[in-house]
């Protein structure tokens, strides 16, 4: 027997193990085929932690990675799931929330004052494995803090989602054992023959993801069910395609 | 009314008849009430009703009786059990309604409860309409026997009860001062039962009527002629029940009360020989009380709400530890884990040598069926568990779902409620952004064209925003009944985008034509993603 081959056995016997009886391959994909197919495994996995953050301090930037994060949690808990979403501020404002796809009934909300409540609330949350996902936002999580988080993600097969909230610099300047780390900035919406405001858009930007390179994309946001969705018009406007080359090195 | 029938004419007067159907509303003992369960056709014999002869019926086998009479009826000479027929022949004008024995019940229960929270916790009921009160050791808190009693008939005058109380060294005494003493107050000096007791009818002690008026018949008619009767010829014509009545009465034989409110909470101690103080050492003794605690609330098909945790330390400080549940649980792995947690935060100082586990807050726990249809839906999970432990490290006010409630204000559209309650969704007529100020935050610097167009540009936090495509307005009525100054106020609410794609959520104070309904002032409330 090859040592290679070994080695490969007893590697795939430890991920059987680390995950605790969950299928370690199960995704939840986004449903765009341009986004699944350049995520590695087909979407985002749900034992593991993803982050995500606004492209900008900006106020616009942060509600956009809020609501993409609230779209994921709700087609991860489908229709009896509850998702837990752990916040430091009051300033989450639940019918919005509901309009991205995550009914009140989905939305069970802890506020703690500290970002280390936060983590050890949302540590308790993924173990206990009967929640769908669990929120966090979060300003600052180094390396050991995300990789307890994944530990306690993959124990209980539950996905943790942390939003990444910008205090003092990019919050994904720091180094994370996330899954994926996702960048959302905001975009101008599709155009009306009228006048008014059309359905948003979000500069989608995947800055790492573990075992596939990052891209950007320009993307429809959340539908009333948390689905995102291609621009119908996306040919014709400036697509950010190209700078996904230059990020693959990040 | 009679002076004036008097003054008619003889021709002019009415007939009997007419007299006789006219009912002329009584004025009602509840009206100062809540309304709630004791509902208003609730009347005992003694409850004071003014104006027209008032009387409650029932069915006794095929007659129709009185159940109560009020006072009035009484003077006329109506009484209980009375056929009703009987009391119309006699009585005209009488004013008659349906018992409700429900509802008295009710009624009793929830001053026995006021009593029970106010008096002294243990408060029982005697018969349908009397209450015991045990007011050993808790009279002096409210400045002795005789203010508790006064503030108790005064109590209940406000109700529109006539209550009649007495204190005796026992509840079968007290019972029967009460009920047939002459005072509507007696207080009976301790060890005077006998005395106090001898001149009251044999009836008073709670006997079977049958054999009351079989003692009649033998010339016994008051408790002191029973009391000097030799015991065993007693026994022997009328049974063992009777003595035991007069023995309660007298304070010679023990009468427990069972009280509404249970007295104790299900509790488990340990007493130890040595003081105790490693955490190893107290969770183990804590694990041992659970399984006391969890046997008995097993017995009693309860399960705890609350724990309390009370740990005597050798220098006679006490810690204390409380811990909730979402849901009444019995589950002693989940007990132990929630109590385990806070056993660092107890000080041991020099030992403890006793410790004692309370369910502070229990509630009925059944058994629950399992569906047995194997087509049945996935199961929700259980949540409760992780609520318990979240909220063990929080704070169980800070774990909570999010709830609709009617305002179309914004800011107060949402209420916090418990997390196992059920949510009530927001109409989803309009957009609303995920985020939301605190507290609208002013912009300056709009332009924007009245009444109703969106703004162009704004400055916010020394940023211009040049905007590009809005949407509005979503016009917002001020909710006067609840703040007065809101009565004629609006906010036209616009969902607006910069060139760059962000997006806000604005609204104007007032409508841009009426002046009173605003300052025209602009204000951010939210971004939209």
């Amino acid at each position: 027997m090859g040592r290679a081959l070994r080695l490969e056995r007893l590697r795939a016997e430890v991920r059987a193990i680390a995950a605790a009886g969950q299928d370690p391959a199960a995704v939840l994909p986004f449903g765009v085929s341009d986004l699944d197919a350049r995520l590695a495994g087909g979407g985002l996995a749900d034992a593991g932690v993803h982050e995500a953050a606004g492209a900008s301090d900006g106020y616009s930037d942060d509600a956009a990675a809020t609501l993409f994060l609230a779209g994921i949690a709700a087609r991860r808990a489908g229709r009896r799931g509850t998702v837990l979403w752990v916040v430091a501020r009051r300033d989450l404002f639940a019918p919005g929330l509901a309009q991205a796809g995550l009914d009140p009934g989905k939305l069970l909300v802890a506020e703690t004052g500290r970002d280390s409540d936060v983590l050890a609330v949302m540590e308790e949350g993924l173990r206990h494995g009967a929640l769908a996902a669990v929120v966090g936002e979060i300003g600052r999580a180094g390396l050991t803090e995300t990789r307890r988080l994944q530990l306690a993600a993959e124990e209980g097969g539950t996905m943790a989602l942390l939003l990444r909230r910008w205090r003092k610099g990019d919050p994904l300047g720091e180094p994370s054992s996330a899954l994926t780390r996702w960048r959302i900035g905001s975009a101008p919406s599709v155009p009306l023959p009228g006048p008014g405001v059309g359905r948003a858009c979000w500069h989608v930007e995947l800055a790492r993801q573990r075992g596939g390179p990052g891209f950007s994309l320009l993307l429809e946001s959340c539908d009333a069910q948390g689905r995102l969705a291609v621009p119908a018009l996306s040919a014709d406007r400036p697509d950010q395609a190209d700078r996904g080359d230059e990020r693959q090195a990040a | 009314m009679e002076a004036q029938i008097e003054q008619l004419p003889m021709h002019r007067r009415p007939t009997i008849r007419e007299m006789g159907r006219r009912s002329e509303a009584a004025e009602m003992p509840f009206k100062r009430m809540r309304p709630d369960e004791g509902g208003g056709s609730v009347f005992l014999p003694s409850f004071a009703a003014e104006g027209a002869a008032l009387v409650t019926i029932h069915n006794s086998g095929q007659r129709v009786v009185l159940a109560a009479v009020s006072r009035e009826a009484a003077a006329l000479g109506l009484a209980l059990g009375m056929p009703l027929t009987q009391a119309r022949a006699m009585i005209p004008g009488l004013d008659i309604h349906e018992a409700d024995p429900a509802a008295d019940a009710a009624l009793l229960d929830r001053i026995g409860r006021f009593a029970a929270r106010r008096i002294t916790p243990l408060v029982a009921t005697a018969g349908a309409d009397g209450l015991w009160l045990d007011l050993t050791g808790a009279a002096h808190l409210n400045g002795g026997e005789r203010r508790v009693c006064a503030g108790l008939l005064r109590f209940c005058a406000k109700l529109g009860i006539e209550a009649r109380i007495a204190v005796a060294g026992n509840g079968a005494a007290a019972d029967a001062l009460a009920r047939h003493g002459p005072e509507r107050l007696t207080l009976c000096p301790e060890g005077g039962e006998q005395a106090a007791l001898g001149p009251l009818p044999i009836a008073a002690l709670r006997i079977d009527p049958a054999v009351v008026e079989k003692m009649r018949r033998l010339g016994l008619e008051w408790i002191g002629e029973l009391a000097a009767v030799p015991r065993g010829p007693l026994v022997r014509r009328f049974g063992r029940d009777v003595l035991l009545k007069l023995d309660q009465a007298l304070g010679q034989a023990a009468e427990p009360i069972d009280p509404i409110v249970p007295r104790d909470a299900p509790s488990a101690e340990l007493r130890f020989a040595e003081p105790i103080g490693g955490a190893e050492v107290i969770a183990r003794a804590v694990s041992d009380l659970l399984d006391q605690l969890i046997e008995r609330l097993r017995e009693t098909g309860l399960g705890a709400r609350a724990l309390l945790l009370l740990c005597d330390r050798v220098d006679r400080q006490q810690q204390r530890v409380e811990i909730g549940a979402a849901r009444a649980t019995r589950d002693k792995a989940h007990l132990l884990r929630l109590l385990a947690r806070r056993i660092e935060t107890i000080e041991p100082g020099f030992g403890i040598d006793a410790m004692r586990l309370i369910a502070a807050r229990t509630e009925p726990l059944g058994a629950i069926a399992v569906p047995g249809d194997l087509a049945a839906p996935e199961p929700v999970p259980d949540l409760s568990q992780l609520i318990d432990l979240i909220a063990g490290r929080l704070g169980a006010q800070r774990l909570y779902r999010l709830s609709a409630i009617e305002s179309d204000v914004p800011e107060r559209s949402v209420c916090r409620i418990a997390p196992l309650d059920t949510t009530i969704a927001w109409p989803d007529a309009w957009p609303r952004p995920p985020r939301l100020l605190p507290r609208p935050e002013r912009i300056d610097h709009v332009v924007a064209e009245l009444p109703d167009a969106p703004p162009r540009r704004f400055t916010w936090r020394g940023r211009m925003y040049k905007l590009v495509r809005g949407d509005g307005p979503e016009r917002i009525y001020g909710e006067w009944w609840k703040r007065g100054a809101e009565r004629d106020a609006v906010r036209d609410y616009f969902h607006v985008e910069d060139e760059s794609g962000a997006r806000f959520w604005l609204f104007r104070r007032g409508d841009g034509i009426d002046p009173r309904t605003g300052d025209l002032s602009w204000w951010i409330q939210g971004g939209c993603g």
